[in-house]
């Protein structure tokens, strides 16, 4: 490990101005430190978050949760109004990572979560995001975690979140605040990015800008779930993850918001697959239809090819489940 | 204390007197809980990287990142320029990858070689871990790459030694001629030890030049003579502390990189260094299971009955390494056959080093056995039991030889009535929405051996029991079940016995690998036991045969003295030596059992969980029930990790090894294991130990897979010859199965 300099922030601001491109805010620390153990990040300074007033979950004005940065995995699981209202997160927050993790990590830094590709774990290896411009390792190794959707030339590495599947089918939005102590909203959608030739930058956090809070807008009458498809029953990471929040009425579909996981760079939402959806009356035939839209422009990498057909039997058994009484 | 008597036994011939038998105390058999246990709950049993003599550096290892080449040079002198760096080592003494078990030598040395991307080429030594570790993480290395790196099996070099090939009869006409057959390729990929405690080693040498190395090892008498010979020293300069093991799994069984350069470094900065493993260079450092790839030929006649069993199979190893996976182990003597092929091919690859993983050879090898068994037992129109049953040779179908103990049919028969076979239905039948439903059953067999053991017990004045030996608890229970045979010995509840382990200045034990750690080192107690025993009448002037010990009171006839009494101040010893003997040639010998196991498949995703299982049990006397149903229940966990979810993954272009954590090397968690029953069938074995138990250590991953392999089968219809039966792999069955109109696709209302 590279040694650093710590500093403890006692405010947002004092964080912020402590910020740049050689430092990090550790909050629970649980990705963080494992990569910097390993040296695959290395930064100069290290601020700590964990004192700063972050860690409430609040109702907004507009009827929505405003939940901190600093509220742990475990605690926005089992916060009552999040399981009332918005079932589809705290399933996804329960599905990721250990009892032990959760309670470390923090709803900022899980946005933040690296991918978990083998290629930018090791150091002997390129790597497009760890090194820009030495290549990825990944394009012709073992891929079968990586990415079949808006992938580039650059990286098919995927975002690991669970939690931030769950947001972006929520419509949530993430609070920053910016080194001038002011604080701005930005749809999840619009906050990551597609790895393109500049897989390194993952997001549209600024230098030493600090993730606040993510805002929850009102809840809306549906079903929810959160369906994740891995290799082992518990810890590990999504083969391809399904988020639907989903409502049917009079026989037709009101309401498919859809985002998916274990498939892209970041959580993967597509509104045309929504489109195709809403005022329609549910059916096998119109869910393969969805799906045929969502993989339109899906590729496979070799070792996994097979998320084409797995996302498309996932997203189908999912809708099938939050219809089915409307179905009957 | 008088001179120390020693007891030899070489097992040349059965011990048919059950000494376990004829004592009184109690303690045999019994579900006594580890003396160590409370030590570990508490976290004050010490493992080897956690004793840190005053004023220890630290060393971390520098990996190779080619596959293959020479090391032209390390850049020695920006790193000990670096903070807090106390120097960087390396040389012709290098391990270049652990010694397989027993090997009693070092193994290939020399650090400039490489022979596969993450060995070990030079290590880097801090005042603090921090320190040594980002030297070594940043150490510049430049290399003259080979351009024969061969990291691909299909082009590798291939070696067939004749040692290990089997042609009896002729296979090839059988099947030909057979009224069923099934002739199927099974491949299984690399595996990982993975043990809880990373391998780590703490030397220090004293005035007089000797080495105490506390490390993590499975087998100290043979790992000291590896060590000395790995730093051309003498055995007698070597001393090894291993009191406490974290898991060994074979990784453990011999001198590994780490101790060789603790040891190197140590003497070199004349003060202790520690070097502990990370998870990633256990994965890439040490040893891996094979990958295999086996040809498996089986034909019956119209009864059922095998006429012909082939068993053809290619496994990898680094160029010079003697070990090849044995996957025909059980091969040889499960079934019956006259007509055998067993074929044995290896390649000769730049990967880590392969070596000895939890029962070498069957746990491979019996997942394809036993599900090309269940795939003959469909083509015969045979219940998978039946099959098996009928097919229990006689004798040794390739040599003769009669069986010892072999409950096999009976585990087969008493597993079905507990597990509800026959409830099982067809392939598809039996559904809970998308999840599809099915049993499987496999037989479980693992080869039985002791090896030579040594152990010391000392009858003492306050009427305890002391037992020494350089013999080791892996996990396994050594503490508890030496605690019980000496108590039963000599008549002395557990809490009256002091076991201590792991130092080679006591007599040396069988070490712990091969599952023959508790037939041989407990035999050698027993036999110490015996001569304290003949002790204990000579001094209270009895006949042995008129002794009774119990609760720590020795009487005959009339006469009854506690044992303070019969000690007063001259405590009694004696060293039990225990040998192998001709037994082992007069009689094939092995453990047996049957897993059951009954999985839920996911049709829509391929996702397959594991939802009971049960293994039933014969290994000869079973002297800890609560440990030896532990040791059982473990093996089924890996059984489960083997059928479904533990890949090591070699990058096809360098070989390294990518997924080196425990994030993405997935063994089964809490949530993967289902219930899992055990049930022991009662038998003594006259003919392997003195003590009439045989080994169960390895018993039970050996066939587990299978059980599940051939439940998802039976699950539906998919037929996996892959494995681990990953998602990706069950999913592609099942909409091959779907198109083909095999499989509904459960959404007909």
């Amino acid at each position: 490990m590279k040694s650093f300099d710590y500093l403890r922030a006692g405010s947002t601001g004092e964080a912020t101005g402590a910020g740049g491109a050689a430092t990090r805010f550790i909050a629970g620390g649980t990705n963080l430190l494992d990569l910097m153990k390993l040296e695959v990040m290395t930064p100069d300074k290290l601020v700590d978050i964990n004192r700063l007033d972050l860690k409430a979950i609040e109702e907004t004005e507009d009827g929505g949760l405003r939940v901190g940065a600093l509220v742990t995995n475990s605690d926005l699981a089992a916060d009552p109004r999040v399981r009332r209202d918005y079932a589809v997160l705290s399933r996804a927050l329960l599905s990721g990572a250990t009892g032990q993790l959760r309670n470390m990590a923090t709803t900022g830094g899980n946005l933040l979560q690296r991918t978990r590709c083998s290629y930018f774990y090791d150091t002997a290896m390129p790597c497009n995001k760890r090194e820009p411009g030495s290549g990825c390792q990944a394009i012709g190794g073992y891929n079968r975690i990586h990415a079949i959707l808006g992938a580039s030339d650059s990286c098919i590495a995927t975002h690991p979140s669970d939690m931030a599947v769950a947001m972006r089918a929520l419509g949530a939005r993430v609070e920053i605040e910016g080194t001038d102590g002011t604080r701005r909203t930005q749809d999840l959608g619009d906050f990551y990015r597609l790895p393109s030739d500049t897989p390194q930058v993952e997001n549209a956090l600024g230098e030493a800008e600090l993730i606040t809070a993510v805002i929850l807008p009102a809840p809306v009458t549906s079903r929810q779930a959160y369906r994740k498809v891995r290799d082992r029953a518990s810890y590990a990471f999504a083969l391809v993850s399904v988020a639907a929040v989903v409502a049917v009425e009079e026989g037709k579909i009101a309401r498919a918001d859809l985002a998916f996981g274990g498939v892209a760079h970041a959580p993967w939402r597509n509104e045309a697959v929504e489109a195709i959806l809403v005022g329609e009356a549910p059916s096998d035939a119109l869910f393969d239809r969805a799906a045929d839209t969502l993989l339109e422009k899906a590729k496979g990498q070799g070792s996994n090819d097979f998320k084409i057909p797995l996302l498309r039997r996932t997203l189908k058994a999912t809708l099938r489940e939050l219809t089915a009484e409307a179905a009957r | 204390m008088s001179e120390t008597i020693i007891r030899k036994m070489q097992m040349d011939e059965p011990d048919e007197r059950r000494v376990l038998d004829l004592t009184s105390q109690g303690l045999i058999g019994r579900p006594v809980t580890r003396p160590d246990g409370p030590a570990k709950v508490a976290g004050t049993a010490s493992y080897a990287g956690e004793i840190l003599p005053e004023g220890t550096a630290f060393g971390v290892l520098v990996r190779a990142t080619i596959a293959k080449g020479k090391v032209a040079s390390l850049d020695e002198a920006s790193a000990t320029a670096m903070p807090g760096v106390l120097g960087v080592f390396t040389g012709e003494r290098f391990l270049r990858n652990p010694a397989q078990g027993g090997a009693d030598a070092a193994p290939v040395q020399g650090a400039s070689e490489v022979a596969y991307f993450g060995q070990p080429i030079g290590l880097v030594v801090g005042e603090t871990y921090e320190d040594a570790r980002h030297a070594a993480y940043t150490m510049g290395v430049t290399y003259e790459p080979a351009d024969d790196a061969s990291v691909d099996l299909d082009t590798a070099k291939s070696e067939r030694p004749d040692a290990k090939q089997l042609d009896q009869g002729d296979l090839d006409a059988a099947m030909a001629g057979a009224a069923h057959g099934v002739d199927v390729t099974y491949t299984t990929t690399p595996d990982s030890s993975a043990p809880m405690e990373p391998h780590a080693s703490v030397a220090s040498w004293d005035e007089e030049g000797v080495l105490t190395l506390r490390g993590s090892y499975q087998m100290l008498r043979h790992n000291r003579i590896e060590l000395a010979d790995a730093l051309g020293i003498e055995t007698e300069k070597v001393r090894i502390l291993a009191p406490f093991v974290g898991g060994g799994f074979g990784s453990k069984l011999g001198i590994a990189p780490e101790a060789v350069a603790a040891s190197i470094a140590a003497k070199a900065l004349k003060r202790p260094v520690v070097v502990a493993m990370t998870r990633q260079h256990v994965f890439e450092g040490t040893i891996r299971r094979s990958e295999t790839s086996q040809r498996m030929r089986l034909c019956t006649d119209a009864d059922g009955r095998l006429t012909g069993f082939g068993h053809d199979s290619k496994v990898s190893n680094l160029p010079g390494e003697s070990f090849s996976e044995p996957l025909a182990m059980t091969t040889h003597f499960l079934y019956r056959g006259e007509n055998r092929r067993i074929g044995h091919e290896i390649r000769r690859v730049n990967r880590t080093c392969a070596g000895s993983v939890r029962a070498p050879g069957e746990a491979p090898g019996m997942l394809a056995t036993e599900c090309a068994m269940d795939e003959l037992a469909e083509v015969c129109g045979l219940d998978p039991i039946e099959l098996r049953k009928r097919n229990i040779p006689d004798q040794q179908p390739e040599n003769g030889t009669p069986y010892g103990t072999r409950l096999l049919a009976e585990c087969l028969e008493e597993g079905a009535h507990r597990f509800g076979w026959a409830d099982r239905k067809a392939p598809g039948e039996r559904r809970e929405g998308e999840w599809l439903i099915g049993m499987g059953v496999a037989s479980a067999a693992r080869t039985n051996m002791t090896a030579p053991a040594s152990a010391r017990v000392t009858l003492r004045a306050d009427g305890t029991a002391l037992v020494e030996t350089d013999m080791t608890d892996i996990g396994t229970g050594t503490y508890a079940i030496l605690t019980q045979i000496a108590g039963e010995m000599l008549g002395l509840p557990a809490d009256r016995v002091e076991v201590t382990l792991g130092d080679t200045d006591f007599p040396p034990g069988s070490g712990s690998g091969g599952s023959w750690g508790a037939s041989s080192t407990g035999a050698a107690v027993m036999l110490a036991c015996e001569a304290v025993r003949e002790q204990v009448c000579l001094r209270m002037g009895v006949e042995p045969s008129a002794l009774t010990m119990r609760d720590g009171e020795a009487m005959a006839g009339n006469t009854r003295r506690t044992l303070e009494e019969v000690v007063g101040d001259e405590p009694v010893a004696a060293t039990g030596d225990f040998e192998p003997g001709s037994t082992t040639e007069q009689r094939v010998m092995a453990s047996y059992g049957a897993h059951f196991a009954e999985v839920a498949v996911n049709q829509t995703t391929g996702e397959v969980r594991v939802r009971r299982m049960l293994g039933v049990f014969s290994a000869g006397r079973i002297l800890n029930e609560r440990t030896a149903r532990s040791q059982c229940i473990g093996g089924m966990i890996w059984g489960i990790g083997e059928a479904l979810t533990e890949d090591l993954v070699h990058d096809p272009r360098d070989g390294h090894v990518v997924n080196r954590d425990l994030a993405e090397y997935h063994v089964p968690v809490n949530l993967d294991a289902p219930p899992i029953e055990i049930a022991f069938l009662e038998e003594l074995e006259d003919w392997g130990s003195p003590i009439q138990s045989k080994g169960i250590g390895e018993l039970g991953i050996c066939g587990s897979g299978a059980a599940i392999g051939n439940a998802i089968y039976n699950a539906c219809g998919v037929r996996i010859r892959d494995f681990p039966a990953t998602p990706d792999k069950v999913l592609a069955g099942i909409i091959s199965e779907e198109e083909a109109g095999r499989l509904s696709s459960g959404q007909e209302k």
